[in-house]
């Protein structure tokens, strides 16, 4: 069974429908004002939706007749600035969602979570004595006190630094293992998601633009605006020329391509897109041969390092307007060194061509 | 020489007026805090306006409102057997009014700064209103509340023309401190007026620069958090 969620809003705007998977972290990307926070509010109970159904397992949280209090929610929430309570210690924080208990229990439960979140020896802090991440730690020891089925993150890593990020992803899987709730993720950073969430779903003005598995939904954008929020760059126009039932003929200014398809039917326009990673640079000494899927000879833009990848902009040959992104990585370019005016060809191969709805 | 009736008188009033005042002005300051429509600056307005208006007005306003022949004053005399007006009640009625923007208004600042995100935390902590306005709410609004409990006690030791409108200054009933010295310069008796003056200067002095020390660390704990 899933959380599952209808909400229906004026101001915030929002018509979402969405399934998110028990016991899964969940991100829940979007940019900046697409409703991602208001989500995460109306599930909290936080913010009274006019049209909201909200169900875990059966149970209705909202819907027509009722609305659940914050309180009576089986949720943790750790806020973007984690919402620490800054007159009480880093164990009165924890404590404080433990007030159920008796004094001793809750002294107990406290110590284990702050010991699950690798803060223990913190506890007699204030929160302006703590740094971003263990504010932060402290946030989400406090938030799974009440052993949530549901744990609510609104962009908790906005406001640290790239290196400790890194290790709290780390810290957020081990403890999501530990505890297996389910965990809805807020974020706007797509790198974030692909390192932490199995599943995703991609909004913008309050919509639901696309849901799936993490890789699937990041690698297959099911329309131009999905890909443009997915940052993917390489968006095109050309004409399908003919189908059958694996592949089908694009033509793309001087160029046809061969794209795999099932079910699509007739002639027109369409887009599709091709992800940067997905451009295979062919070696100028490889015969050009029909073994090649789709080569297209280009010539290099511009060149640029990227660290660890290297970002390389071709014009189409014959197509001087379209511009096409390619990312190597950056042993590649010594291996193959390649230079802005010099000619390549590069590989579009059938499978990685995405056609746009 | 010090008159010690008045300020015997003085300090009762302060104490009596504090203990009407500050729990409606708390729930008052955090409901201003809190929520947000249209006709709210105009509650704050009326509820600022003895900032503005001149003690003599708000004097005469109370005067005819408790007289004899009020609504009010009538009530008064029947249920309690004296009038309201020049007598001690008629004086606490009065600086209750008065002090209402002293009270209310550190209150209310120290309620606005709590983050949306604490109370939001309060709720998700699974804290009821109760539980989330005295663990949460109140320990962090303290430093406010206590530069309003220290206004209101300098500002009612200090108050002169409201008190000597509805009082009418009447020794060992509602001639206070500020009314005391008033009466001593009018009789030349500067030595006593004098003595009197500094135990006021003082008294403010002090009380100003806690509230002021109290509003500095609300605003420290408003940037840490």
């Amino acid at each position: 069974m899933s959380l599952s969620l209808e909400l229906r809003h004026n101001g915030p705007q929002l018509d979402f429908t969405a399934e998110i998977p028990k016991g899964q972290i969940t991100a829940l990307v979007g940019p900046s004002g697409s409703g991602k926070t208001s989500i995460i509010r109306a599930i909290a109970g936080l913010l009274k939706i006019k049209h909201a159904r909200i169900c875990l397992e059966g149970e209705c949280w909202d819907d027509s007749r009722r609305h659940l209090p914050t309180r009576e929610r089986s949720i943790g929430l750790v806020p973007q600035h984690h919402g620490l309570f800054p007159h009480l210690s880093v164990l009165g924080n924890v404590e404080t969602s433990l007030s159920h208990l008796t004094s001793r229990d809750r002294r107990i439960r406290a110590l284990e979570c702050l010991s699950l979140a690798h803060v223990e020896e913190l506890e007699g802090r204030h929160p302006h004595e703590l740094s971003g991440g263990q504010r932060q730690r402290v946030a989400l020891a406090r938030a799974i006190a009440r052993n949530p089925q549901v744990l609510l993150l609104d962009e908790p890593f906005s406001a640290i630094d790239r290196g400790m990020r890194k290790r709290l992803y780390l810290e957020l899987r081990r403890l999501h293992t530990q505890l297996g709730n389910t965990v809805l993720l807020v974020t706007h950073d797509l790198d974030e998601a692909a390192q932490l969430a199995s599943h995703l779903l991609l909004i913008d003005q309050g919509q639901l633009l696309q849901a799936g598995e993490t890789t699937r939904v990041l690698t297959h954008p099911q329309n131009e605006q999905a890909a443009q929020l997915l940052d993917i760059p390489n968006v095109f126009e050309a004409s399908l020329e003919s189908t059958s039932s694996a592949l089908s003929q694009l033509r793309w200014g001087p160029h046809t391509l061969q794209v795999s398809t099932t079910g699509l039917t007739g002639t027109g326009r369409v887009k599709f897109a091709v992800l940067p990673q997905n451009i295979l640079l062919v070696k100028t000494d490889k015969p050009w041969g029909s073994h090649l899927e789709n080569p297209i000879p280009t010539v290099v833009q511009d060149v640029v390092a990227l660290g660890w990848e290297v970002l390389v902009l071709l014009e189409i040959k014959g197509n001087p307007e379209v511009q096409l992104q390619m990312r190597l990585p950056e042993r590649a370019m010594r291996r193959y060194p390649i230079e802005t005016g010099s000619e390549v060809i590069v590989c579009l191969r059938s499978s990685d061509i995405i056609l746009l709805e | 020489m010090m008159d010690w009736t008045a300020v015997i008188l003085s300090v009762k009033l302060a104490l009596v007026t504090q203990l009407f005042l500050l729990p409606p002005a708390i729930i008052c300051a955090r409901w201003l805090a809190l929520t947000s429509f249209r006709g709210k600056p105009w509650i704050e307005g009326v509820l600022a306006l003895p900032l503005v208006l001149p003690p003599t007005v708000i004097g005469y306003y109370l005067l005819v409102a408790m007289g004899g022949n009020s609504f009010l004053g009538r009530w008064f005399e029947a249920l309690f057997g004296q009038p309201l007006a020049f007598s001690f009640s008629g004086l606490v009625v009065a600086s209750v009014l008065v002090n209402i923007p002293f009270a209310v208004q550190p209150a209310q600042r120290a309620f606005e700064a709590i983050s949306l995100e604490v109370h939001e935390a309060a709720k998700c902590c699974g804290l009821t209103f109760w539980q989330t306005f005295h663990r949460i709410e109140l320990p962090l609004a303290w430093p406010g509340i206590l530069s309003a409990m220290m206004m209101t006690f300098a500002h009612t030791l200090g108050e002169f023309g409201v008190v000597l409108m509805v009082g009418g200054g009447i020794p060992g009933e509602t001639q206070t401190l500020s009314i005391s010295i008033y009466d001593r310069v009018q009789a030349f008796d500067f030595s006593s007026a004098g003595t009197m003056s500094l135990l006021l200067l003082v008294i403010s002095l002090v009380t100003i620069a806690i509230s002021y020390g109290m509003v500095e660390r609300l605003m420290r704990r408003r940037r840490s958090s």
